[in-house]
């Protein structure tokens, strides 16, 4: 009998899976790991089971269901908070989700281009006339998405401090009272701010969702600032860590970002790239609701499955030699969205954001490089969703 | 023989994910609900290379190939 391998841990390198899990890729396409808490789960680890059973409505996200693969304290901790979406099952989740999908399709990104590049552009000036050295999360990679979600919804954009940091402790504690002291300031604020926009209406999504689904009923209160909690988070956190990370990345294959400066057109399959490369979402957490054949193996009624993206996306079967950065490559396949229902709904959002954020801050410092050196630079813990929590960087 | 396909979207199952339209542009788009849809005289694929693309990218299996 092997040791089990305990889920989630640190990653070595910011942008390899831990190599702890290397065990995990040479037994895809699933295995059973140790959750912190002893418990023993599933995990999957090969692409087309990934695929198969992330479509598999037989497994639940809820969290309050006894089988649900607790990774971590904190999340524990809030076993019986409501979520909107990510903690919901259809039909209640497609109802949701039909409310938002509107504001997030292709069309919609297109139109939202100009003000993207426009936040980009005044926050790259800023760093210029700043002047080297920069710490370029603070600076630039959380702020771009923090505006733009902020134009989304409605949310002004004097409060970031606010919501950033309480973001920030709802991630990622430490203490399990500071996700719930943060989720609670959160509510409470966006409750606030619904509230306000009642009275006094602006130009947002959840001035929209006021109009049309509160107002008549189809959403209560609690589940529109359970909503609005989920976009605001999603909406700023994840983009910023795959700019945090992605621009660490570049500057760690000086090769490929010579390749990319070259030819900006690579930018849209750079990005796919990136995205199955660092896989910063990693860990999709369900429980299984019946009985579940899957390779060979039947998931029991009740089990925990935990979907390991950076195992997943660097499996060699769909991606040949995986742990290569490579631009040319098909990657548009990756989880790193995840699949099925729940598939990321700002998805193209975020590919704007990244393919806008990371052209502009090359092209206006040509001589961007670490500002110490890489491996003394810190990243984000395993339990957590994966990025720079700095990224010190100079020019010129 | 591309006059022998045709596209069906189950709209009932679509999630809006947009992953048609960003895969097979010339095909597909998406209507004012964000839901999947074929753009019009494209019900044949068009004979686009990036079809089949289009339906393994779909995360929840909304799209089919008849006559395929």
């Amino acid at each position: 009998m092997t040791e089990q391998i305990t889920f989630p841990q640190d990653r070595t390198c910011p942008y390899h899976p831990p190599t702890a899990y290397e065990p995990l890729a040479q037994s895809r396409p699933l295995s059973r790991i140790t959750l912190y808490d002893g418990r023993e789960v599933w995990i999957v680890t090969g692409h087309a089971a990934a695929r198969e059973l992330l479509v598999d409505q037989r497994l639940s996200t809820r969290r309050d269901r006894d089988g649900f693969p607790m990774t971590n304290a904190r999340l524990a901790g809030v076993r019986d908070r409501r979520a909107a979406l990510l903690g919901v099952d259809d039909p209640e989740h497609n109802t949701q989700r039909r409310m938002l999908i509107p504001s997030f399709t292709l069309k919609r990104t297109v139109a939202l281009r100009p003000r993207i590049q426009e936040t980009v552009d005044r926050l790259l000036d800023a760093m210029e006339a700043q002047g080297p050295p920069a710490e370029l999360v603070s600076a630039f990679a959380l702020p771009v998405p923090s505006m733009v979600i902020c134009a989304l919804l409605g949310v002004p954009y004097a409060d970031h401090d606010f919501f950033e940091n309480q973001s920030r402790r709802l991630l990622r504690g430490p203490e399990v009272a500071d996700v719930l002291d943060a989720r609670d300031q959160l509510e409470a604020y966006l409750d606030e701010l619904i509230d306000r926009k009642q009275k006094d209406p602006g130009e947002g999504l959840l001035d929209e969702l006021i109009h049309d689904q509160l107002r008549d009923g189809r959403v209560d209160r609690a589940e529109l600032v359970s909503l609005a909690l989920i976009l605001l988070i999603a909406g700023h956190e994840t983009t910023a860590n795959m700019i945090s990370l992605g621009t660490f990345t570049l500057l760690r294959h000086p090769e490929q970002l010579t390749q990319l400066r070259a030819d900006p057109a690579l930018m849209p399959t750079a990005v796919e790239e990136l995205l199955r490369f660092l896989s910063i979402a990693d860990g999709l957490l369900r429980s299984a609701t019946e009985d579940i054949d899957i390779a060979g193996t039947t998931i029991r009624a009740g089990e925990g499955v935990v979907f390991a993206t950076s195992v997943i996306n660097r499996d060699g079967g769909t991606f040949p030699e995986p742990d290569a950065l490579d631009w040319h490559r098909s990657a548009r396949h990756h989880v790193a969205f995840g699949f099925g229902i729940h598939q990321c709904l700002g998805q193209n959002l975020a590919r704007a954001e990244m393919e806008i954020a990371l052209n502009a801050l090359f092209a206006r410092f040509p001589g961007l490089r670490l500002a110490a050196p890489a491996e003394e630079i810190p990243f984000k813990p395993g339990d957590t969703i994966q990025g720079m929590l700095e990224l010190p960087v100079t020019w010129g | 023989m591309r006059g022998d396909i045709s596209i069906d979207i189950d709209k009932d199952i679509c999630i809006g994910a947009g992953q048609c339209a960003l895969t097979a542009p010339k095909v597909f788009t998406q209507d004012d609900d964000g839901l999947s849809e074929v753009l019009p005289g494209r019900a044949d694929g068009g004979g686009d290379p990036l079809l089949r693309e289009a339906v393994r990218a779909c995360p929840v299996g909304a799209i089919h190939l008849n006559g395929d």
